[in-house]
């Protein structure tokens, strides 16, 4: 593909991804929506955290890794416990990384 | 919504410390898929505008391998727009609070509407902190160091492409594990997290690859809906005598 069509197609893809990013909040926003639609969309952020989560912890290049040497999940538990009891970001990230780098060193 | 409470905050810290995660996982992200996107043959100034134009990190790092197997555009496209789909429920599920916001605004800030982005503004905004500024502020920082990271990555092309010794692979996932944590009030929360992320894995395993996370969310969000209505419907009936 030519660097010119290759622009045209990232054109397109920033397109198809910036109208769904944008639509819902330009026509939902000030309109009052039925008590269904309003509860549903409160627990939009918990479920799409929840569908990334997983994944990213158990899929590695393609595969499904259920083994017990899946370092990523091990190291949810710690930087899990750190999110609970500091509620910093922060912290849970400084934990995470440094549990998988402190193993990832030793083995 | 004038909120005092956040006006006393600096501005700065008021904007940098829910911003500086994100940058922590955007740099290192940023950087490999900008040496992935040269070694797949991409110009290097195609790969830093797709970080301008698209800013989304999975699509674009889709969009590399598509790029060398030399699929064709509409192919390219298509495969975008489902990937990132998902967004449509968060732009969604923040609109409520934009409610005061100019159209200038919106339009900004949903360009930058990242899955890690959201997270971050609809933990801000249900504290109360909705005002425009500081949110476009937030976003625009992720996207700089989104943006910093391919081009360090493009120039740096081949000759490092390993960021696993600085585990610095792990600082989305335990963004995430942060945001989904911080986010988890009561037990119809923990049902519907677990439901969402099985699903999620479920849908995947059978194949259902680039939909399993808008569907799990879908899902996921209907339980949570249908489990809160059922809810207060008792507490209607019992409040019943009371009711205007």
């Amino acid at each position: 593909m030519t660097n010119e069509l290759f622009f045209l197609t990232m054109v397109g893809m920033g397109l198809v991804t910036y109208l769904p990013r944008l639509l819902p909040a330009w026509f939902l926003r000030g309109r009052k929506l039925h008590p269904f639609i309003e509860a549903w969309l409160k627990y939009v952020p918990v479920a799409v955290l929840a569908a990334l989560l997983l994944p990213s912890l158990l899929i590695s290049e393609g595969q499904l890794n259920l083994a017990w040497s899946n370092l990523y999940l091990w190291a949810a538990l710690p930087a899990g416990l750190t999110a609970w009891k500091t509620r910093s970001m922060f912290a849970t990230v400084l934990v995470g990384m440094a549990v998988v780098a402190i193993v990832r060193l030793i083995l | 919504m004038i909120n005092t409470k956040f006006q006393s905050i600096s501005f700065v810290k008021r904007i940098f410390s829910p911003a500086l995660p994100v940058v922590m996982g955007y740099i290192p992200v940023g950087f490999a898929y900008g040496v992935l996107g040269v070694n797949a043959g991409i110009s290097t100034l195609n790969t830093i505008l797709m970080s301008l134009i698209v800013f989304a990190g999975s699509a674009q790092l889709m969009a590399t391998g598509f790029f060398s197997q030399g699929l064709n555009p509409f192919s390219i496209i298509i495969t975008t727009f489902i990937v990132n789909l998902r967004h449509m429920l968060m732009s969604a599920s923040l609109s409520s609070h934009m409610k005061e916001w100019k159209k200038i605004e919106v339009a900004g800030f949903c360009y930058e509407l990242t899955d890690e982005t959201f997270a971050v503004h609809s933990l801000r905004f249900n504290e109360g902190d909705t005002a425009a500024l500081p949110a476009m502020s937030i976003n625009l920082i992720c996207q700089l160091s989104w943006v910093v990271g391919t081009i360090l990555g493009a120039l740096a092309g081949n000759l490092i492409s390993d960021v696993k010794p600085f585990a610095l692979d792990y600082a989305l996932p335990a963004m995430f594990i942060a945001l989904l944590i911080l986010q988890v009030h009561n037990r119809k929360h923990v049902i519907v997290a677990i439901f969402g992320a099985v699903v999620s894995i479920v849908l995947w395993k059978f194949g259902i690859t680039q939909w399993n996370v808008i569907l799990a969310t879908v899902i996921g969000a209907t339980l949570g809906a249908v489990l809160e209505t059922s809810n207060q419907k008792d507490k209607a009936h019992i409040a019943e005598v009371n009711h205007d």
